[in-house]
C-alpha cells in the first residue's frame, strides 16, 4: 500500500510537450511510472516519444481519461496557463492532480481551489510550487528524484522540496511508503492533515515523518490534528528557528490564523501533541531512527 | 478639532507586511501613496494630496492644495505617529517646517525619503476595513469594524466580537449584496452604510483587478459631512501575478532595499540579508536554505556565537552564472567570513554545482578571498565531488554532510 498513488496509476502529464513536462516524463518513466499520455491542446492527436515510450497527445484532459483510462495528471503548465489547466483537471474529475508549477498567482490558486470545493472534491490537489508524491518502486508523479530512497515503512510530507530529499536521504536506509510534497504555497491543495490522515490508514505505513517551515498556521493544525486522530509515530521538523522576525509573517496573518507562524510556535504545538521534533533535519532523522527500531 | 484623529490612527498601521522571500509569499508591499494611488484608480474616495522628496516641494504641494495637510512619512513600517513621522501643518510654510523635520527620519530601520502632503481631514468616526488572504482557510477574507484607528490587532485579540470576519469566495468575488452584508458584520452606522458598501466593492475591485493579497484602510472615515474616504491604506501586490501587471515593476522602490539585497534583486536572486551574521549562505530550495540557517546557528553556538549572514536560494537550475552572481553578492558582504554552499541535487545537478563554484571563482578572481565551506549531495553527487576535487582551490573545503560543513564554516568563520 501507499497513499495517493500506487502502481496501478495510470498517469497524465499537462503540458509533456514542454521542455519541463518532456524532461520530468522522461524520468518519470524511467522510476516505474505508467504515463499513458499527454494533453497540449495546440498538439492534439500526435504522439511523442519519450524515453523510448510512444505517448499520445491528447486535446483535453477528458478526452485522455477517456482514452486512457488516467486517474493522475501532472501539471507541468507554466505559471500563465496553470488556472486553466487546473480548472480542466477538475472539471474532468481526475482523482489526483500534482500541480509542479512555480509562481502561479495566489488569485489564481484560491480561484481553483474554490472551484474544486464545488465540484464536491473530486479531484485531490497536489500543490501547486511543490515537487509532487512518489510511492517508491511503485509510481513516481512530480519531479522527486527516484532513485534517493526505495520502498519501506516510512511517510513523509513536506512543505519544502528539498527538505524532502534531505531527509529521504537521511532515512534512505529504511525507505518510504509514500513521500509527498505539499509545496509552500499561501493556498495548497493537500495539506499536512490530508496526508497525516491518509498515513494514519495505510498498513504500509509505519510512522510518520512530518517537514514544517514558518508561515501561516499549517502545523499548528496538524499538530491538533495529530492529537486527536493519529496513532502512529509522527517525527517532526521545522525550518526557520533563525529566520529574523520581521521577515517572516505579517500581523494580519497571525489575526487570521491565531498563530505567530514561528518556528517555536510551531515545534511547541508539534510538541503538545506528542510528536518528537528534531532540531535538525539529522537529529529528525535520528530520532526516526529510534521509532524504526523499536517498532 | 482638527484632525486630531492623527495622533490616535498614526499608531493604527495594522498589518505589517515586509516584503519576504523567507516566507515564500511573493509580495511586494506599497507605500501609502501608491496604495492610495491604486485606489483612486479604482474610485475609492481619497483625499487629494501630492508625494515629495523634500522640504520645498512640499511647501508648494501645501500651497497648491490650498488647505491645511497633513505630512505623512512614506516608510513601509508601523508607528509613524510614535516616530513622529506624520504632522499636521496649518500654512505652506509649516509644511515646510514639517517636511524637513520629517525627511530623513528613521523609523524603525526605514529611513524616510519621502512625504505625502495630503488635505487634512476633519473625522467624524474611524471605521476598519480590509481583503486579505486566508491562508488557513484556502480563500480570502474581509475583517470591518466599526472601530478603527486603533490597533487592530488589539481589537481582534481583546474584543474578537468587534471585528467582523467574512470569508469571501473568491470564484463569486464581493458584489453589492455581499458588501451590504460585510458593512452590517462590522456595525458600520447606517448614515453612510451605503458608501461603505459602495467603498467596499470598490476595494475589492482593486484586491482583484491589481492581484493583492492585501488591500487595507484603516482608518476608513466618516468626515463631519458624512462622506467616506479612505484616509491611510496598505496594499500588497502578488509578485507572482507580474506577468499581468507590467506596471508593478515600477511601485518596487530599490531605496528601501539594503544595498546587497539590491545588487541580489538586480541579478535575479532570491536573497535576504541577516543582520549579524558571519557565515554566508547559499543552498538550493527555500526550505533547505532555512534549514541551513539553523543548522548553521546551532553550530556556530560553538565557535563563538557565528551566524548566518544572509539567505539566499539559487533554486532549481544553478548555472554557473548563478553560482557566480550569488557568490559575489556574498563575498562583497564585509559581515562574511566564510561561506557555507549547501546544495541536495533533486533537479539540479551536482555537476553543474560544482562547476558553477569553479566557473564563479574563475570569474571573481583575486575578488574571492573568503574560505568557501561546500556540501554536495543528490543528484550525479559523485561527479560533483570529482570536479571540486580536480579543481583543488586552495579556498574550497568539501565536507560530507551538513552538520559538518556547518560546523566548519562557522568554525572558519570564528576563525578570521
Amino acid at each position: 500500500m501507499s497513499i495517493f498513488l500506487n502502481e496501478n496509476s495510470k498517469v497524465i502529464v499537462q503540458g509533456l510537450t514542454g521542455s519541463e513536462g518532456t524532461k520530468h516524463a522522461t524520468k518519470m518513466l524511467a522510476a516505474g511510472t505508467n504515463i499513458v499520455g499527454g494533453v497540449n491542446a495546440r498538439k492534439a492527436g500526435t504522439t511523442v516519444t519519450i524515453g523510448g515510450k510512444d505517448l499520445k497527445v491528447f486535446g483535453t484532459v477528458e478526452e485522455a481519461i477517456k482514452e486512457t483510462g488516467a486517474d493522475v495528471s501532472v501539471i507541468f503548465v507554466p505559471p500563465k496557463f496553470a488556472k486553466d489547466a487546473v480548472i480542466e483537471a477538475i472539471d474532468a474529475a481526475i482523482p489526483l492532480a500534482v500541480v509542479i508549477t512555480e509562481g502561479i498567482p495566489v488569485h489564481d490558486s484560491a480561484y481553483f481551489w474554490a472551484h474544486a470545493v464545488a465540484k464536491g472534491n473530486v479531484t485531490r490537489i497536489i500543490g501547486p510550487n511543490c515537487p509532487g508524491i512518489i510511492s517508491p518502486s511503485k509510481s513516481n508523479a512530480g519531479i522527486i528524484p527516484a532513485d534517493i530512497a526505495g520502498p519501506g515503512p516510512i511517510g513523509l510530507v513536506s512543505k519544502s522540496g528539498t527538505l524532502t530529499y534531505q531527509m529521504m536521504y537521511e532515512l534512505k536506509e529504511f525507505g518510504f511508503s509514500t513521500a509527498i510534497g505539499i509545496g509552500g504555497d499561501p493556498i495548497i491543495g493537500t495539506t499536512h492533515i490530508d496526508a497525516l490522515e491518509a498515513f494514519e490508514a495505510d498498513p504500509e505505513t509505519k510512522a510518520i515523518v512530518m517537514i514544517g517551515e514558518i508561515g501561516g498556521d499549517a502545523e499548528e493544525r496538524a499538530a491538533a490534528f495529530i492529537k486527536e486522530n493519529v496513532t502512529k509515530p509522527v517525527v517532526g521538523y521545522v525550518a526557520g528557528f533563525t529566520a529574523p522576525e520581521g521577515k517572516t509573517m505579517g500581523h494580519a496573518g497571525a489575526i487570521v490564523s491565531g498563530s505567530a507562524g514561528t518556528a517555536q510556535a510551531k515545534k511547541e504545538a508539534l510538541e503538545a501533541a506528542g510528536v518528537k521534533v528534531g532540531k535538525t533535519p539529522s537529529e529528525t532523522a535520528a530520532l526516526m531512527k529510534d521509532i524504526i527500531a523499536s517498532l | 478639532m482638527r484632525d486630531l484623529a492623527w495622533i490616535r490612527h498614526r499608531r493604527s498601521s495594522a498589518c505589517r507586511l515586509p516584503h519576504s522571500d523567507v516566507n515564500r509569499e511573493y509580495r511586494v508591499d506599497l507605500y501609502e501613496y501608491q496604495a492610495k494611488d491604486l485606489f483612486a484608480a479604482h474610485g475609492v474616495p481619497v483625499l487629494p494630496g501630492k508625494t515629495v522628496d523634500n522640504a520645498e516641494a512640499a511647501e508648494a504641494a501645501a500651497a497648491e492644495l490650498g488647505t491645511a495637510v497633513v505630512v505623512k512619512a512614506q516608510v513601509k513600517t508601523g508607528g509613524r505617529g510614535k516616530a513622529g513621522g506624520v504632522k499636521l501643518a496649518e500654512s505652506p510654510a509649516e509644511a515646510k517646517e514639517k517636511a524637513t523635520a520629517i525627511l530623513g527620519l528613521d523609523i524603525k530601520g526605514h529611513t524616510v525619503h519621502q512625504v505625502l502632503v495630503t488635505t487634512a481631514s476633519d473625522i467624524a468616526e474611524e471605521y476598519y476595513f480590509s481583503f486579505l488572504l486566508d491562508r488557513s482557510n484556502r480563500t480570502f477574507l474581509a475583517m470591518c469594524s466599526a472601530e478603527g484607528g486603533m490597533e487592530i490587532e488589539q481589537l481582534a485579540v481583546e474584543r474578537p466580537d468587534a471585528l467582523a470576519r467574512i470569508a469571501i469566495d473568491p470564484i463569486a468575488g464581493v458584489d453589492r449584496a455581499k458588501a451590504d452584508e460585510i458593512v452590517a458584520a462590522g456595525r458600520i452606522p447606517a448614515v453612510v452604510a451605503d458608501q461603505a458598501a459602495d467603498t467596499i466593492v470598490k476595494l475589492w475591485e482593486t484586491f482583484v483587478a491589481e492581484d493583492a493579497t492585501l488591500v487595507e484602510v484603516n482608518p476608513l472615515v466618516r468626515d463631519p459631512e458624512d462622506k467616506i474616504v479612505a484616509l491611510d491604506g496598505k496594499v500588497t501586490l502578488d509578485e507572482n501575478a507580474g506577468f499581468r501587471h507590467p506596471g508593478h515593476a515600477e511601485l518596487v522602490d530599490e531605496r528601501t532595499e539594503n544595498a546587497l539585497e539590491a545588487k541580489a534583486k538586480a541579478k535575479g536572486l532570491n536573497y535576504v540579508k541577516l543582520d549579524g551574521g558571519t557565515v554566508g549562505i547559499i543552498g538550493n530550495g527555500a526550505g533547505l536554505v532555512m534549514s541551513t540557517l539553523d543548522v548553521v546557528a546551532y553550530a556556530g553556538e560553538k565557535h563563538g556565537g557565528q551566524k548566518p549572514a544572509n539567505f539566499l536560494d539559487i533554486g532549481g537550475g544553478a548555472s554557473a552564472q548563478v553560482m557566480a552572481d550569488g557568490l559575489d553578492v556574498i563575498l562583497g558582504d564585509s559581515d562574511v567570513k566564510s561561506v557555507f554552499v549547501n546544495v541536495f541535487g533533486g533537479i539540479t545537478a551536482c555537476d553543474a554545482v560544482a562547476n558553477g563554484i569553479v566557473e564563479a571563482l574563475k570569474i571573481l578572481g583575486d575578488g574571492a578571498t573568503k574560505p568557501l565551506v561546500v556540501r554536495l549531495d543528490g543528484n550525479n553527487v559523485v561527479e560533483g565531488r570529482q570536479i571540486l576535487a580536480d579543481a583543488n582551490h586552495p579556498l574550497v573545503t568539501v565536507v560530507g554532510t551538513m552538520d559538518d560543513a556547518a560546523d566548519k564554516a562557522a568554525e572558519l568563520a570564528a576563525a578570521v
